[in-house]
Formats: structure tokens, C-alpha cells, sequence
């Protein structure tokens, strides 16, 4: 198969539109831009909708819309953007609704920076806005791994009737790795007996809503909602083992981050130290079973983020105390180096003889 | 075989397209590679730099820290940028805008007056190109065809008068003692 050079915004961009995405709603913000842009020449070209909304606000209402006729829709944004968009993802949620969203984080709180980020681990798997829900996470690492989920993102979204977020970051949506575009269309799921697209006077309305005045029938919906998470993560988690076979040290890390550990682990390895690398590609649903088969011989667990420390929380709670779990990170768009994991790598080897 | 390369120089000087013409080029060949921008808010003149690393293995880390190869446009990327070079490693600079010398024994340092001999060919902005010909000349790494071959592809139509000059740019740099 032909590889071309692409950016990962880009090439996030040329997949979506493979894999039938008929709709895009959005708003310019660095470091995304790349991504609304391809999408601007194309989607007109290509038989799709793409329109820069007034807001983040005005986008995401625009992507619930579209949802409810059952139509392929996506957004995507930066860190300040999503936050703006968050009621209406809880609204997503809300009417049982598939949509993508994308995150190309960057440093925040606040304005924050442009550069790359991983602070937004917290808001994507425990809080994309008010209410009991969940959405699927997928956190790729590498330019192609971005186009295969793309795909699979719209099959898991329409399957379980959720909003899904890719979450990107700042250096994989503008680094450019050779890519290949695999001739898989994304499988549609029957939206017939939800989808508002027009009763042609054949059958009752289709009703998309997230209102339930009555609290028994609101508990009800969300019970049911919690029932189909429960499947998902059953049987819906993905990770990745790099090495952990024999590793008495783990370390933890997606996305981005996780090729910098890589190149830490291959160092380490060089030195003797029997480390390995975990790395979840689902971070809802938290890959729990698979972490700790990687970790059936560790005797120590490192989570490395480009964060002050968030996914550690979720590396902490799937092993149930069982192993000690400390922390490397460097925030605000700092991204950290193979030498300085390396050197976390080395003191845990230290402590651990 | 693996190369970590770093470009760097201010925005406007085509330090992300003398990159991606080195990536086009590791594509051609059936390599892996990365390249990654680093650059501020501004359009042009603020700091800018690109890592491309090439091998024959998957690559980890994209980002450059200790180039094997490192491409200095201007003075303060000359200045930030040397001291990170791996040992035995070759750096190619512009002396029309670096007056610094280099302090280094443990690498090669390739002074080219780029700027200047862009001007007096009358390829105006073609200082990156020219020292990306030394750079070839001097690491064999790819032949000027497959150079031909990359910027036939990140040229536009429109603007297709440029390869040839790019093409003249590579040799004046490949040609520089």
C-alpha cells in the first residue's frame, strides 16, 4: 500500500472523511487548525457539509443536530475549546447520540499554550461535562494509529449510541509520519429505530431528547445507559505491551508520551534493567485486566504524562494497591525527554534491588 | 542506521520545507521517519525548528535533542543548538548570518556562506537548499534525483518554475569546498 507523508491533524482529517463522515462542525484553535482546514477544501469536494460555526458552543449544538438524523458527524478542538463545548456533549450523551470529538490538546488551565499537553486526561475519562456518563476514549501514538481508530471511533460510537473522543495532543496532530490508508470503510449500525430523519408519514416521530421531568424514568435511562457501558468495558478495551514479559518495572504512558518512554525502555533495556512499557489505547474503559497482566512480574509502576499527574489516578485504582506507582510528568507544553524517564527508570531499578 | 536531524533557524527561512524535503526523500527510500515542527504564534521571524529522524527501525521519540546532523540558519540557533551535537556528528551553518565560530573538535563543521551565495546566484531564499547540498554532498545520504523527485512533489503547479531552481541551489551547495 502506498504510505504518503502526513501530519496527524491531517491525515485525522483524510480518514474521517474515508470513513464516511458526512459532517463537520467547528471552530478554528491552535494546534487543530490543520484539521478544520483539510477539512474546509475537502468535505465540499467529497459530498459532505463543513461549517466554521460563531462558536465552540454554536459547533457542538450543531453536532447534536446532526447526531439525531442519525448522520456520520464530527468536531474537533483544542483543550479551552472542549471545555466550551462540554454542555453539549453532556447533551450528547444525554440523547444517546454517536458523534466524534476531537481533542489536539494543548498546556492549559485557562488560555494556557500551544504547545503540546496531556492535562486533559482527567476532563475526557471523568468529567466531558454534567451528569452520570461516560464517553469512549481512544488515545493513538503514532500518525497511522490515528487513521485505524478513526474508523473504528465511528463503529464503537454508533454501536453503542455514545459520542466518542479521540484524544490527540499538540505533537501528534502537527508531526508528519508516513501513512497508509487502509481501504476499510467504517460498518454502519441500523439507526432506524432512533434516528429523527423523517417519518415520511410512515411511522411515529423519532424523538432525540435529554429531558426526563420524572425522576423515576430519568433513573430508568441512565441505568439503561450504564448497562450498555458495562458491556463496552467488557469487552471494548485496547492496550498495548511493549516488553513487559519478564519487566519487574512498568511504565505507564498513552499517547504521545508513550513513544518518548519507548525510547527510555529501549535505553533502559540497553543497560540491563528489565522495564517495560504499558500503554492503554482505550482510556475509558480503563484497560485494567490487561494492566495488570503486565504487570504479573513488576515490582514497581512509573506513570509518565504530559501532566502533573493524572492518569496515575486511574494506573492506582486498576491495580488496587498491589504495587507502588510513582509519577514522572512535565506540564504547559514541556515535553518530556527519553534521558530524564530514563533516569526516573534507573532510580526505581536502584530502589528496587 | 539512524538520523536525528535538527533544522533550525528563524520563520520564513524554509526550515520546515528543507525538512520535509529531507522526509519526502526517507520516503522514497522506504524508511521510517518522523518530522516535527517547533515554532511560536508568529507568521515569520520568530524562533523555528524541525526534527526529522530517519532509520531503518520505528522511531520513538520524534523529538530531536542531540542531533546527528544539525542545520543552523542563523546566529542564536548556531549558538543553542551546537553544544547538543552527538559527538562525531557534522553541522552545517550559514556564515553569511553566523559570525560565531566553532568551538567543537569532536565533529565536522561545515561553514557556507548561504545567504550570500543565494544572492549572487540570484536564488533569493535559497539558503536553506544550498546548505541542505552540502549536507547531501557530505553524508551521501540521498542523491540529487531523489532531492528532484521530493520537490516535484511539495511543489504546487503553480509555482513548478522553482524546482529547477531548487535544483541549482542543491548543486551550488554540493559543489562548496
Amino acid at each position: 500500500m502506498e504510505k504518503v507523508l502526513m501530519k496527524g491533524n491531517e491525515a485525522l482529517a483524510e480518514a474521517a472523511i474515508r470513513a464516511g463522515c458526512k459532517c463537520f462542525f467547528g471552530y478554528p484553535i491552535t494546534p487543530q487548525t490543520e484539521l478544520s482546514e483539510y477539512l474546509s477544501k475537502q468535505m465540499p469536494k467529497r459530498g459532505g457539509v463543513f461549517l466554521q460555526a460563531e462558536s465552540e458552543v454554536a459547533a457542538i449544538n450543531m453536532v447534536l443536530g446532526a447526531a439525531a438524523t442519525g448522520t456520520r458527524v464530527m468536531t474537533s478542538s483544542s483543550s479551552p475549546g472542549v471545555s466550551l463545548k462540554s454542555e453539549g456533549i453532556s447533551y450528547i450523551a444525554g440523547s444517546d447520540v454517536p458523534a466524534l470529538i476531537i481533542n489536539v490538546q494543548r498546556g492549559g488551565p485557562g488560555l494556557g499554550g500551544i504547545q503540546p499537553s496531556q492535562a486533559d486526561y482527567w476532563q475526557a475519562t471523568k468529567g466531558l461535562g454534567h451528569g452520570d456518563f461516560h464517553l469512549i476514549i481512544l488515545a493513538p501514538n503514532s500518525v497511522q494509529e490515528v487513521v485505524n481508530l478513526v474508523s473504528k471511533a465511528f463503529e464503537l460510537g454508533e454501536t453503542y449510541r455514545t459520542p466518542v473522543m479521540l484524544l490527540s495532543d499538540g505533537l501528534l496532530g502537527q508531526m508528519m509520519e508516513p501513512v497508509a490508508f487502509p481501504d476499510i470503510q467504517a460498518n454502519e449500525a441500523d439507526k432506524s429505530g432512533w434516528a429523527a430523519d423523517g417519518t415520511k408519514m410512515a411511522r411515529p416521530h423519532h424523538i432525540v431528547n435529554s429531558l426526563y421531568i420524572e425522576a423515576n424514568d430519568l433513573e430508568e435511562i441512565v441505568r439503561r445507559r450504564y448497562e450498555r457501558y458495562a458491556k463496552i468495558e467488557e469487552t471494548e478495551t485496547m492496550a498495548e505491551c511493549y516488553l513487559t514479559d519478564d519487566a519487574e518495572i512498568v511504565v505507564t504512558a498513552f499517547g504521545a508520551t508513550s513513544r518518548i518512554v519507548k525510547s527510555a525502555v529501549n535505553k533502559a533495556r540497553a543497560e540491563g534493567i528489565k522495564v517495560g512499557m504499558f500503554r492503554p489505547i482505550t482510556l475509558w474503559p480503563f484497560p485494567k485486566k490487561e494492566l495488570n497482566t503486565a504487570c504479573a512480574n513488576a515490582k514497581a509502576v512509573l506513570s509518565v504524562e504530559m501532566s502533573m499527574g493524572q492518569m496515575i489516578d486511574d494506573v492506582k485504582l486498576a491495580l488496587n494497591c498491589k504495587l507502588p506507582v510513582s509519577f514522572y510528568g512535565r506540564t504547559g507544553g514541556v515535553i518530556p525527554t527519553p534521558n530524564e524517564v530514563l533516569d526516573e527508570i534507573r532510580k526505581l531499578n536502584g530502589g528496587a534491588q | 542506521m539512524t538520523y536525528e536531524i535538527l533544522l533550525a533557524g528563524f520563520g520564513g527561512q524554509g526550515v520546515l520545507f528543507a525538512g520535509k524535503l529531507l522526509a519526502y526523500c526517507a520516503l522514497f527510500e522506504g524508511k521510517e521517519i518522523s518530522w516535527l515542527p517547533s515554532y511560536g504564534p508568529e507568521m515569520r521571524g520568530g524562533k523555528c525548528n524541525c526534527s526529522v529522524c530517519i532509520s531503518d527501525e520505528p522511531i520513538g521519540s520524534p523529538k530531536v535533542l542531540e542531533p546527528d546532523l544539525l542545520v543552523a540558519l542563523n546566529g542564536p540557533s548556531f549558538e543553542a543548538f551546537l553544544p547538543t551535537v552527538k559527538p562525531g556528528g557534522k553541522v552545517f551553518a550559514d556564515s553569511s548570518l553566523i559570525d560565531a565560530a566553532c568551538d567543537r573538535t569532536d565533529i565536522d563543521c561545515y561553514m557556507v556562506p548561504a545567504t550570500q551565495m543565494a544572492d549572487d546566484n540570484n536564488l533569493q531564499k535559497g539558503a536553506n537548499i544550498i546548505l541542505l547540498g552540502k549536507l547531501l554532498s557530505e553524508t551521501g545520504l540521498f542523491s540529487p534525483e531523489t532531492v528532484r523527485k521530493a520537490l516535484e512533489k511539495n511543489t504546487p503547479a503553480s509555482r513548478a518554475h522553482t524546482i529547477d531552481n531548487n535544483m541549482r541551489a542543491i548543486q551550488l551547495g554540493m559543489d562548496y569546498q
